[in-house]
């Protein structure tokens, strides 16, 4: 490992946090947008569309509960701007930047700065002012001013232990976010069988590649819109940056950067079932989790990741520290 | 906007001789403001407002609704000083931070300056700031006072005065740095054709006084800078010194202490830290030793700190020289220690446990300014020519159920510099806070923080009250023409 200072494990918390918690800003406003406009290509009395943005987010039964019906209006308030729903994307923002002020000796000016435009333009944005016209407008900025920050903590702050952590959070959100995205619309779109080879069919794919950035790489690689290849293409790609692969691939080299173990090798269990996961992405065909059932392999992977979360919390942010630990390393003054 | 119409209603104004006839030091910067187009002053200030938000330039507010954040008001126009006096209040602070670090050292060993007779000495072990717990302590090199806010206020004459000394943990060079960067961002036509001493050099300075206190041996020592976290009010300070200097900000849950030594907590173990820049009271440092319900602080620090496994900046306990009954008694402490006369004066204090002081300041409590000995930020003091009869006859109560906890001083009319108001220049009342560090020597920030009271006719400067600030200019050269050294116009 380079020589750099040793990183707080408060620290390392909340740098993980911000990689994932920009993502996820980044996701809401990414999908919407998109359910936005492949709203205008659908018939009008396709409305399932907006239930299925909050089931993606997994919090289907807070929504029912406080909204009733999904339309576009309640979705957007919901998953845009509610400050009771830990995952909108106000919250999102405002606990990013939290972070970050925690941090903002440790992340480059530019980096709190962005955050920090980010939470301004969200907290001055009032739900009701927002109209038909300037919604994809602001998500379109919201996204730009997300996007600013990942370049931004590419290009002002070192490649370092910190670094690593961000990317590490990013990854493992945007490995998540896949994998919902996948899960409910692949059931959405498969039984409307008399759509298959409609136009409408392409639309809904098409949307599904869009809500990840992944359309215009789907057609590079792929072409045609097939179903079977769109769940090829989002969990195996092995180029595609939200493929569940290629961010797997990407979690474990930020972790064996952290730890300086080479890859292979494991030192700590969250680095062990990362390298596992990575590996079964490695070795499974597309075509063996079609037939033995998408769905279970997705859950399956759900509980993987959370898994992964679980130990990366409790290898890296919560080590115990009493003073037993204290008494072990005041032997080995370690720089 | 012109100064044409511009009053110093008859107070000592930091810009101008009298009302149509700028200070030489002024004069080139009104000229400039003046021959700027119509509405480009007000351009700026939006521009600054907008870059301090932008930039999380910002404090917290506690009083206010969770989460509040606020811009500490910045008024463009600077505050001058010329480079002549600015040398002058130079060696008059490094003769009482010399002097009271003296006193200091000399109260928690051998008490000299007590067993003379120069200060009573149940005045200073009353004094609620003074921590038996220090008693025999040796801080590295004897510093106790490594990082001092000196609080100046110039009276209707034209003399300085030291109005408080802030050595326990100052705040607000964070923003003398800032503001700055903002005026030479949105503001730059008015540096043009001067000369004005730089003050970006402050943390460099800070890290190198910071690493001499290092216990000696360790090399390669670490510092971290110790912050009681995100809420508190100087939060974005401490942030902001420790990303300037490159040293890891704690809070005291990343710290414990094992060993007589102190670790921080990280993704690869427990690391060493040899140096603590804390800016957190002393009351919450360390529950062992002082308030046991502190959760901000560090079990354990201090029996490290008397170890010597650690250093601490500031030293716990030097807040007794800043009391403000033994303010008084300071001329007498720097006589006693320099064997010189103080070069900065004292504001006349009344001590209210003394009889005769105390009936003064209780007949005349409608023209004094009186203050609790162990607040600060504006707090715990009345203003005797802007409070109603009940408000002084709540203080007279105190002052009578506690007398050792009040001074009162006379009101003091503070000098004034043009500040924008709405569209058109007022006169508003200032203080000047320098920044001094004692480390292997002293090193005095040229100006300091300049703070402003906004609200008209206040002498009240806190942020907390309606304050703001403006930068602060040394000019590198004396108004005759002939330049200093090479090392100050750097």
């Amino acid at each position: 490992m380079s020589g750099s200072n040793p990183l707080l494990s408060r620290v390392a918390d909340s740098l993980y946090w911000i990689g994932r918690y920009i993502e996820r800003a980044d996701s809401v406003a990414r999908m919407v947008g998109v359910n936005l406009q492949m709203m205008l290509d659908l018939p009008a009395e396709n409305t399932g569309q907006w239930q299925a943005l909050v089931d993606t987010g997994g919090d289907t039964r807070v929504f029912r509960e406080r909204y009733g019906p999904a339309s576009q209006e309640s979705v957007i308030r919901f998953l845009v701007f509610d400050r009771e729903n830990r995952n909108s994307m106000a919250v999102c923002v405002n606990v990013a930047r939290d972070n970050a002020r925690s941090v903002r000796d440790t992340i480059s000016s530019e980096m709190w700065e962005q955050v920090n435009r980010l939470y301004l333009l969200i907290n001055s944005t009032r739900p009701d002012s927002l109209t038909a016209d300037s919604l994809p407008e602001f998500f379109h900025r919201v996204r730009t001013e997300c996007h600013l920050f990942q370049g931004l903590t590419d290009s002002t702050m070192s490649h370092n232990e910190p670094w690593n952590f961000l990317q590490l959070g990013r990854a493992m959100e945007r490995a998540d976010k896949t994998t919902r995205i996948l899960d409910v619309k692949y059931f959405m779109l498969l039984p409307s069988l008399s759509d298959v080879g409609t136009p409408y069919d392409d639309i809904q794919w098409s949307a599904v590649l869009k809500s990840v950035s992944g359309f215009e790489m789907y057609r590079k690689r792929h072409g045609r819109m097939v179903p079977d290849r769109v769940v090829e293409f989002l969990l195996m790609d092995r180029e595609f940056p939200r493929a569940v692969h290629h961010c797997i691939t990407g979690a474990d080299e930020c972790l064996h950067s952290i730890t300086g173990t080479p890859t292979g090798n494991f030192s700590c269990a969250a680095e062990q079932w990362l390298g596992l996961l990575r590996s079964e992405l490695h070795y499974t065909r597309a075509e063996t989790i079609l037939s033995s059932g998408l769905h279970e392999f997705l859950d399956g992977l759900q509980v993987k990741m959370n898994r992964i979360d679980t130990a990366i919390m409790e290898n890296f942010f919560a080590l115990g520290h009493d003073a037993k630990a204290a008494a072990q390393s005041a032997g080995s003054r370690q720089r | 906007m012109r100064f044409s119409s511009y009053q110093t209603d008859g107070f000592y104004d930091e810009m101008f001789q009298t009302d149509d006839v700028p200070r030489p030091q002024a004069r080139l910067l009104l000229e400039t403001i003046q021959s700027l187009s119509d509405g480009q002053l007000l351009r700026s200030k939006v521009a600054a407002e907008r870059l301090l938000l932008q930039m999380g330039i910002t404090f917290n507010v506690y009083a206010d609704s969770a989460g509040t954040e606020r811009i500490f008001p910045f008024d463009l126009v600077p505050r001058i000083i010329a480079s002549e006096e600015w040398t002058w209040i130079e060696r008059g602070l490094e003769q009482r931070i010399h002097a009271l670090n003296e006193f200091i050292d000399d109260i928690y060993h051998d008490q000299k300056i007590l067993k003379d007779g120069v200060i009573p000495a149940e005045v200073v072990l009353s004094a609620a700031s003074y921590r038996p717990q220090c008693q025999g302590l040796d801080p590295p090199r004897r510093i106790w006072c490594h990082i001092a806010g000196i609080d100046l206020v110039r009276d209707g004459n034209g003399q300085i005065y030291v109005l408080e000394d802030n050595l326990r943990v100052p705040s607000g060079v964070s923003y003398v740095l800032e503001n700055r960067e903002v005026l030479k961002r949105t503001f730059p036509q008015v540096f043009e054709g001067l000369s004005i001493r730089p003050v970006n050099q402050y943390p460099s300075r800070l890290l190198e006084m910071l690493q001499t206190l290092a216990p000696a041996g360790a090399s390669d020592a670490r510092a971290v800078v110790l912050t009681p976290g995100v809420y508190n009010s100087a939060y974005f300070e401490h942030s902001f010194l420790a990303q300037q200097m490159g040293l890891q900000l704690v809070e005291g849950r990343d710290l414990v202490v094992s060993g007589g030594v102190v670790y921080m907590r990280t993704t690869r173990g427990l690391q060493r830290v040899d140096v603590i820049y804390r800016r957190i009271d002393d009351d919450f440092l360390d529950p062992e030793t002082f308030r046991a319900d502190s959760l901000l602080g560090v079990p354990g620090l201090m029996a490290a700190y008397r170890a010597g496994g650690v250093a601490l900046a500031n030293a716990p306990g030097n807040g007794v020289a800043d009391d403000k009954v033994i303010y008084a008694y300071v001329p007498a402490i720097v006589r006693y220690y320099e064997g010189a006369e103080p070069i900065l004066h004292n504001v006349p204090t009344y001590l209210c446990w003394k009889d005769s002081d105390r009936s003064y300041v209780l007949e005349n409590l409608d023209k004094l300014v009186v203050k609790a000995a162990n607040e600060s930020g504006g707090y715990g003091m009345l203003v005797g020519p802007a409070s109603t009869r009940d408000e002084q006859r709540a203080f007279a109560a105190k002052i009578e159920a506690h007398p050792r906890n009040y001074i009162a001083q006379p009101t003091l009319s503070l000098s004034r510099v043009p500040t924008i108001i709405d569209d058109h220049f007022e006169g508003r009342h200032v203080d000047l806070r320098p920044y001094v560090l004692y480390g292997k020597d002293i090193y005095v920030l040229p100006g300091g923080l300049t703070r402003v009271a906004l609200r008209k006719g206040s002498l009240v400067v806190n942020s907390s009250q309606g304050g703001g600030s403006k930068d602060t200019w040394v000019l590198a050269k004396p108004l005759n023409g002939s330049s200093l050294p090479a090392e100050a116009t750097r």
